[in-house]
């Protein structure tokens, strides 16, 4: 078993753990916005940088993305310090300029002190901050129908050539795990529209209520073997199937 | 035919004997040489040796080389073993350097003429931009066609992989490179023993060796030289080092924009399998290796080896955090040595004369050679090699020529667009890797810009950041976000717009993007910025407070002026793109400030210090 020094405490690590995991475990909260524990850390936002330094760097010290370093034996963490606060402030005003009306990067802002941005704000800015999560949970849990385009301040999230996606099945992943509701789509009755691409919903066999796509229905079936009858029935009609399966059990 | 251990060697005997008698007709044709005809000169030197009877001569052949580095004098033809050295060769030209290579009178007005003495100098020994080199890296560039496997062989090409194979193990090689001190050469400076132990130790199999030939610093080319002129260089620098960390595959990333290095590493590949340098059983050895190319798309991040890797795996090419080092896990989570074309030479040569010849060179913590593009406002724009350790001012003053036009040297920005512009006062620093970053700049793959008065270093910093605004990948906030808010900032500077805090949301603006990014693209970004307010800080000032760009160049805070120097030789007027100047012959002449766009034309143009650049009216 590892230990480092974290925020001044001794704390015991696990092999191939991550600094942010440690911490949050300790309950030390760091701040996160490209951070999803359903797909791997990317580093991009920045802001859960910390401070790391050891007794043999003689007073060396480096900011480091606490989601992507590994949580070594021996190694002295702040999470907090002077250089962190300064650097997550400075991060968080260019994102205010960018996104100044995506809610956590306001909440982020207003914890960190911004009261106003030093650069010119974009008010009527995209509310997408280019976590890129939407894009790793399709690539690594759906279909890979996304993806980041060009590159630099014009970068942005888009089907190949901005196009209908063949390989889109509608299943909302990419917009359900938006931090900043930056992903517009319409649920009309049985009809979505995401990505420029509609689908049909399939109602609940039980009460009717949407349940999944024809696409995303084949998709499940096919890569998870799990059967269409099964998926065409809603959450709570399954819960309520479920609670009445329990009910009768003689205990 | 196959070539083993044991005949090699003969092998190699026999073509030097065969060559020894022989006179090579060498035409440079690559990139830049043959942007100016120089395959119509090949051509015409073919129909010429014909025409004099030479065609069939055993003893005389011409010779298509890779690009010598000084494209600027291209198309150059060179006559081997003196080193005859002719420039700017036409095809026309071709009758007359035949009957010259017959009388043994070389050709006058085709040789370079040194810039001080005005003399003609016949071979390229006596040139001073050749002639103050130590050509390692680049010991066969223009000396053999890369083409022709044979000419490689015969300089002693494949000896050191012959000798590695034959008597080394793996943790020896590993040994010798470190024992040399090779650094890497594309930017990093990271040693490379360290770094292919750590991958020769790794577990994990397939192990991997990539050679980066993604140069994009803007006016570098020396990679490209390499490539185009010494492929089987690279090859071997590659296979020498599969072999020491125990690779099976190898990858060459090599840039969309250099479709000759391309094929002739193409062919060079096809080459040496044919005579079992390459894939199975090399040199009919138990090692096997095989390489392939990837062609980059142009994006300048994905020379940063972590995004190359993307890219080869078919991946968006984005920087990822280099915490478990690329050693343990890099292409498709491999153990993985990703070097520079010219590491990668220097290679053989530090298996072939030993890790002692190549240390002995070069300063403590920079050994070898390291070669420069030096371009910008220099006498001679060229790929120039020399000792780690030399000044800065030998290598533009002695070795490039100094600043052209009588004007006066400003600065020197090293290290491509994430480098720093370092002042006169920084001269006689001894270039290594070190010394360079102590100065707040660095080596990177060795892009060298002079710049003389006519530059405006604000300027150059907004120029600089603004490449860097569109080659950031985009993925992290302090690069992408950080460097669009720097680049407004510096264009208001140079509009005229600037105000006295701007240069404290400068500074703190790098600190985010050092302490705050991913990659050594947005870690590095602040470099053009902070090298240019520490050195030319009141240039800063001026333009701000004053509202003057003493260098003429920011159009707003700039005006143009004629003074009572003027002759009134009306050439000012002939070069002015707006016709605003006028006056009679012989008199002074004026500028009219209405139609006058500040393009400095005029200044340029005059000999007699008669135009003057004053504050904007």
């Amino acid at each position: 078993m590892s230990e480092i020094i974290l925020n001044g405490r001794k704390v015991k690590v696990r092999k191939g753990e991550f600094l942010l995991a440690v911490a949050r475990r300790e309950g030390i909260e760091i701040p996160t916005l490209c951070q999803h524990d359903a797909v791997e850390p990317a580093g991009a936002c920045r802001l859960c940088l910390v401070e790391v330094t050891r007794p043999e760097w003689e007073g060396w010290s480096k900011l480091v993305t606490s989601c992507l370093f590994p949580a070594e034996d021996g190694l002295i963490v702040s999470t907090d310090s002077a250089p962190v606060h300064k650097t997550r402030k400075g991060i968080l005003e260019l994102l205010m300029a960018r996104s100044p009306n995506a809610v956590p990067v306001r909440e982020l802002a207003r914890q960190y002190g911004i009261e106003q941005c030093p650069y010119p704000v974009q008010h009527d800015g995209d509310n997408c901050i280019l976590c890129d999560i939407c894009t790793r949970v399709c690539q690594n849990l759906v279909t890979g129908a996304i993806s980041r385009i060009d590159r630099g301040v014009g970068k942005r999230v888009a089907t190949p050539f901005a196009e209908p996606s063949t390989d889109c099945v509608g299943c909302l992943a990419c917009a359900k795990s938006c931090p900043t509701a930056a992903i517009p789509y319409e649920d009309e009755g049985l009809r979505r529209t995401i990505w420029g691409k509609t689908f049909e919903v399939a109602s609940c066999a039980g009460c009717g209520a949407p349940t999944v796509t024809a696409e995303q229905a084949a998709w499940i079936e096919q890569s998870k073997g799990v059967s269409r009858e099964d998926q065409l029935v809603c959450d709570r009609c399954k819960a309520q199937k479920t609670a009445a399966a329990y009910q009768k059990l003689a205990w | 035919m196959k070539l083993t251990l044991a005949n090699i060697d003969g092998y190699r005997q026999e073509l030097v004997t065969q060559r020894k008698e022989l006179q090579s007709i060498m035409v440079c044709c690559g990139t830049g040489c043959r942007a100016r005809n120089g395959l119509g000169v090949a051509e015409a030197m073919g129909e010429a040796l014909e025409a004099a009877g030479l065609g069939d001569e055993v003893k005389v052949e011409l010779t298509s080389t890779g690009c010598h580095g000084w494209c600027e004098q291209g198309p150059i033809v060179t006559i081997e073993p003196d080193g005859v050295f002719y420039t700017n060769v036409k095809p026309e030209h071709a009758g007359e350097i035949v009957a010259g290579f017959q009388s043994g009178h070389p050709v006058q007005k085709l040789l370079y003429r040194d810039l001080t003495t005005r003399e003609r100098k016949v071979t390229y020994h006596e040139v001073p931009f050749y002639s103050h080199q130590t050509r390692w890296a680049m010991r066969n560039v223009g000396r053999i066609s890369p083409t022709e496997i044979d000419h490689y062989i015969a300089r002693d090409g494949y000896k050191a992989l012959a000798k590695v194979l034959a008597g080394m193990s793996p943790a020896e090689v590993v040994d010798e490179v470190a024992k040399a001190g090779l650094r890497g050469r594309g930017g990093g400076g990271f040693d490379a023993g360290r770094k292919w132990r750590s991958a020769a130790r790794a577990s994990g199999s397939p192990k991997y060796i990539i050679c980066n030939g993604d140069e994009g610093d803007p006016g570098a080319f020396m990679d490209r030289s390499i490539m185009e002129a010494d492929p089987h260089g690279v090859l071997e620098g590659m296979i020498i080092g599969a072999y020491a960390i125990g690779a099976t595959q190898g990858y060459i990333y090599v840039r969309q924009e250099y479709p000759l290095a391309v094929k002739h590493l193409e062919q060079a590949m096809a080459d040496a399998r044919e005579m079992g340098l390459l894939g199975e059983q090399i040199l009919g050895s138990d090692f096997s290796f095989e390489i392939k190319i990837a062609r980059g798309g142009g994006a300048f991040v994905c020379g940063e080896s972590s995004a190359l890797m993307r890219s080869i795996e078919g991946k968006v090419g984005e920087p990822r955090a280099k915490y478990v080092h690329a050693a343990d896990k890099g292409l498709f989570d491999r153990p993985t040595v990703l070097n520079n074309v010219e590491t990668f030479i220097c290679v053989p040569l530090i298996l072939d004369k030993g890790a002692e010849h190549f240390a002995a060179t070069g300063t403590a913590g920079s050994k070898g050679t390291k070669a420069f593009s030096v371009v910008g406002k220099v006498n001679c724009n060229g790929l120039i090699e020399v000792p780690m350790g030399t000044t800065l001012r030998e290598l533009i003053f002695d070795v490039a020529g100094g600043v052209p036009k009588g004007r006066t040297f400003k600065a020197v920005q090293t290290g491509g667009p994430s480098g720093g512009c370092l002042p006169e006062s920084q001269l006689d620093l001894a270039v290594d890797f070190d010394t360079l970053a102590d100065a707040g700049s660095m080596m990177g793959s060795g892009g060298l810009i002079v710049m003389d008065d006519r530059n405006c270093l604000v300027d150059v910093a907004r120029y600089f950041v603004k490449f860097l605004v569109d080659e950031s990948c985009g993925k992290c906030v302090p690069c992408r976000e950080g460097l669009k808010q720097m680049l407004a900032i510096l264009s208001r500077i140079t509009q005229g717009e600037g105000r006295t805090e701007d240069l404290v949301a400068i500074d703190k603006l790098c600190d985010v993007l050092k302490d705050g990014s991913l990659c050594a693209l947005g870690k590095s970004a602040a470099n053009p910025v902070l090298s240019t307010l520490k050195y030319f800080r009141s240039e800063y000032e001026e333009h701000i407070r004053d509202g003057f760009c003493r260098a003429g160049v920011c159009g707003k805070l700039c005006s143009y002026h004629i003074n009572e120097k003027c002759t009134g030789c009306a050439v000012c007027a002939k070069v002015c793109p707006v016709t605003c100047i006028s006056g009679e012959k012989k008199e002074l002449h004026v500028i009219d400030q209405g139609p006058c766009i500040q393009c400095g034309s005029c200044f340029d143009a005059c000999r007699f210090d008669a135009i003057e650049i004053r504050s904007a009216p």
